[in-house]
């Protein structure tokens, strides 16, 4: 036994060696084993699926976060500011985290300047979510107190408030930005391609409590939105808007526009209207906020006789002097009449525009083709958008000549039956002071287009000679002289047209060209519905352009033309006095009673 | 053991001085990003005084109220036409 026990006894030494080699093999091979799961654990998470992890590490600590950009100011000419982004804080809160100390919302009320009930209600009704805001665009002086309260759940956010500095002058051309800055009317609108910035990106790494601890990654730069160059002219807007508000208010008139033109490149200068509304703060009626000088078109009245009379000389038939027949002031046709404020007897193709001669446009206007007539009404760009790409804007109507009978082209020999708006006419008339070259319109600074010749050069020179007499002693629109410069352009009166026909109420116009031996500066102006005792063309509109253009040829320094005048040291015309001419002087572009507005379609013949 | 050392322990300094250098180009990318942060916001701090610096300019600028502060407060006026001399070259 105890042989059999001893041998036990004695190899247990030796047996503890293979026994301890065995345990290190198994351990060895397990740890082999484990180490192996390590690295081929490993090997997967950083080589294999290491985009997997990296994408789920990164969602829980890497953010992106937009860096906010400001949109572009809009100038004006010289680089003066009319529309300023300023940046601004937005405060929201998470309401989860806010509701877990409701005990902090009064002060939070009261920093913020809110009843307490409405940030309540506000948080309360979206309590699930992450996102409110609780007040918008306060200035950084506002929103430091709310943030200083440091209450859990609340944070601010950087936005940018689109401000306007000339506030109502230039509201209409500008438009607005909505509360997310993209533009929504006017050339905020138009451009806002131009003008938005690309917010751009960064990624950072937040700790738990949402704070950045580190700079990952610039993702992409911001791009600030880019300056947009207007060709307004800041004072000569400021001068118009001054002139017309003072007409408005005189003539008690319900409305006005008046549009100012570089003649040379076809920039818009000046473009008004009233009345208007503060863009700095939105809660005008909409109908205030339309720009008119391009949306709305209305029936131009003796204007057009300027085209009339150009179409006429450039048929050859007649010259400057050639004599008309207008006595006794009434022509019967075709069922209707043709009227003049009285009988202006015999006149010159160019006493027709001095006078304003309805009868005189009518024989000229029946004595050449329909084509011919509606040709050059449509090269002067009648019944076409001007080119200045506003939103909204109107084309006006010019009908197809084949549709023309006597009564509808008498009528559109003196402005009806056809209609325009401010703009148009003004481009109109600026293409006769650039030598019968009519350039698209455009409101950026340096933003000509292609001019397209109208007329012959010489034809608009003869043309703005004539035009000339209307504002000299003989003519309609004395009131529109600049004392030392010569001024050519011509008034117009129409009758408003309403549904089925014209009302008692008048529509006072003007459009003219200064300095008149070389011509720069456009401008055609409408006032709607003044007061009907006293609603011509020259007393109500030719007055508002030569105030205008009397300090605008000042503030630009337009050398005066007209120097003999000046040292005459005699005002332009004594006032009195001109009432009285003026009123004579004056021809009220009639509409033939049976006629429709330019604004439904005018039919064969259209005796009814 | 010789080449052992002569291998291993420019290894192990190479380590020891990369590890350092890590750790100082991190502190030094700290730094930077401390700076970095610091000028952005002075100067998105410069870019808002420029705005309202602006928009007090364009708002004092107004052609309204220089002509006001002109006629109402220096008096001044346009001449009229028997107070302009008229230079002819």
């Amino acid at each position: 036994m105890s042989v059999r026990r001893s041998p036990p006894r004695r190899p247990q030494a030796g047996q503890r060696g293979p026994n301890l080699r065995g345990r290190l093999q198994v351990l060895s091979v397990f740890l082999g084993i484990a180490g192996f799961i390590l690295v081929a654990k490993a090997a997967e998470m950083q080589l294999w699926r290491s985009e997997f992890y990296q994408a789920k590490g990164d969602a829980r600590f890497v953010r992106e976060i937009e860096i906010p950009t400001s949109r572009g100011m809009i100038t004006d000419r010289n680089g003066e500011p009319l529309a300023i982004s300023t940046p601004v804080e937005s405060i929201w809160a998470s309401p989860r985290e806010l509701l877990k100390n409701p005990e902090r919302m009064g002060e939070l009320a009261a920093a913020l300047q809110l009843p307490l009930e409405e940030v309540k209600a506000r948080v309360e009704a979206r309590a699930e979510r992450d996102f409110v805001y609780l007040r918008r665009r306060l200035t950084p002086d506002q929103s430091e107190p709310v943030m200083a309260l440091k209450i859990p759940g609340v944070y601010s956010a950087r936005e940018y408030q689109r401000f306007y500095p000339l506030g109502d002058v230039a509201a209409h051309v500008l438009g607005y930005t909505n509360i997310d800055d993209q533009g929504q009317e006017g050339l905020e609108l138009a451009f806002n391609d131009w003008l938005i910035g690309k917010p751009g990106a960064k990624r950072v790494i937040k700790d738990r409590l949402g704070r950045v601890v580190e700079n990952v990654e610039l993702v992409r730069a911001a791009e600030p939105g880019r300056t947009l160059e207007l060709s307004i002219d800041r004072r000569l807007q400021h001068l118009v808007y001054r002139e017309l508000q003072k007409a408005l208010v005189e003539n008690s008139a319900t409305s006005a526009s008046g549009v100012v033109l570089d003649v040379a490149t076809g920039e818009i200068l000046a473009m008004v209207n009233l009345p208007s509304y503060n863009p700095n703060v939105l809660d005008s009626v909409p109908a205030a906020r339309r720009n008119r000088a391009v949306t709305d078109v209305f029936e131009p009245g003796s204007v057009i006789k300027a085209f009339t009379v150009a179409a006429a000389l450039e048929t050859g038939r007649v010259m400057p002097d050639t004599i008309i027949e207008t006595s006794p002031g009434y022509m019967p046709l075709a069922n209707h009449v043709v009227r003049d404020i009285r009988n202006f007897g015999t006149l010159t193709v160019t006493g027709l525009l001095t006078k304003s001669s309805n009868i005189a446009a009518t024989k000229l206007a029946l004595d050449m083709p329909n084509e011919h007539l509606h040709d050059v009404l449509h090269r002067f760009g009648f019944g076409e958008l001007s080119g200045s790409g506003f939103p909204g804007e109107q084309a006006g109507v010019l009908s197809a000549p084949q549709g023309w009978g006597v009564v509808e082209k008498a009528t559109i020999s003196y402005g009806y039956g056809l209609s325009t708006t401010v703009l148009q006419l003004a481009q109109a008339y600026a293409a006769i002071g650039n030598g019968g070259v009519w350039m698209p319109a455009t409101f950026v600074h340096g933003g000509a287009g292609e001019g397209r010749a109208a007329i012959d050069p010489q034809l608009a020179k003869t043309l703005l000679g004539m035009l000339e007499t209307v504002t000299g002693p003989q003519g309609s629109a004395q009131r529109a002289g600049v004392a030392g410069y010569r001024v050519a352009g011509k008034t117009g009166t129409s009758r408003r047209s309403v549904a089925g026909g014209y009302e008692k109420r008048y529509i006072s116009v003007f459009a003219g060209l200064v300095p008149a031996s070389q011509p720069r500066y456009a401008m055609a102006l409408m006032i709607n519905d003044p007061d009907p005792k006293q609603y011509y063309g020259g007393l109500v509109a030719a007055p508002v352009f030569g105030r205008v253009m009397a300090d605008a040829l000042r503030v630009l320094d337009v050398p005066p033309d007209n120097v003999e005048q000046l040292l005459a040291a005699a005002p332009a015309v004594p006032a009195a006095e001109a009432d009285a001419l003026t009123l004579e002087a004056e021809s009220v572009a009639e509409p033939l009673d049976a006629l429709r507005p330019a604004a439904e379609p005018v039919p064969l013949q259209g005796a009814r | 053991m010789n080449w052992r050392l002569l291998i291993g322990l420019p290894l192990l300094v190479g380590v020891i001085v990369t590890a350092i250098m890590v750790v100082e180009s991190r502190q030094h990318h700290r730094q930077l990003s401390v700076q970095l942060s610091a000028l952005e916001t002075e100067r998105d701090e410069l870019n808002i005084e420029f705005g309202r610096l602006q928009l007090e300019q364009a708002a004092l600028g107004k052609t309204s109220r220089i002509e006001r502060v002109a006629a109402e407060q220096l008096m001044m006026r346009s001449p009229t036409p028997t107070e302009v001399e008229v230079l002819r070259p």
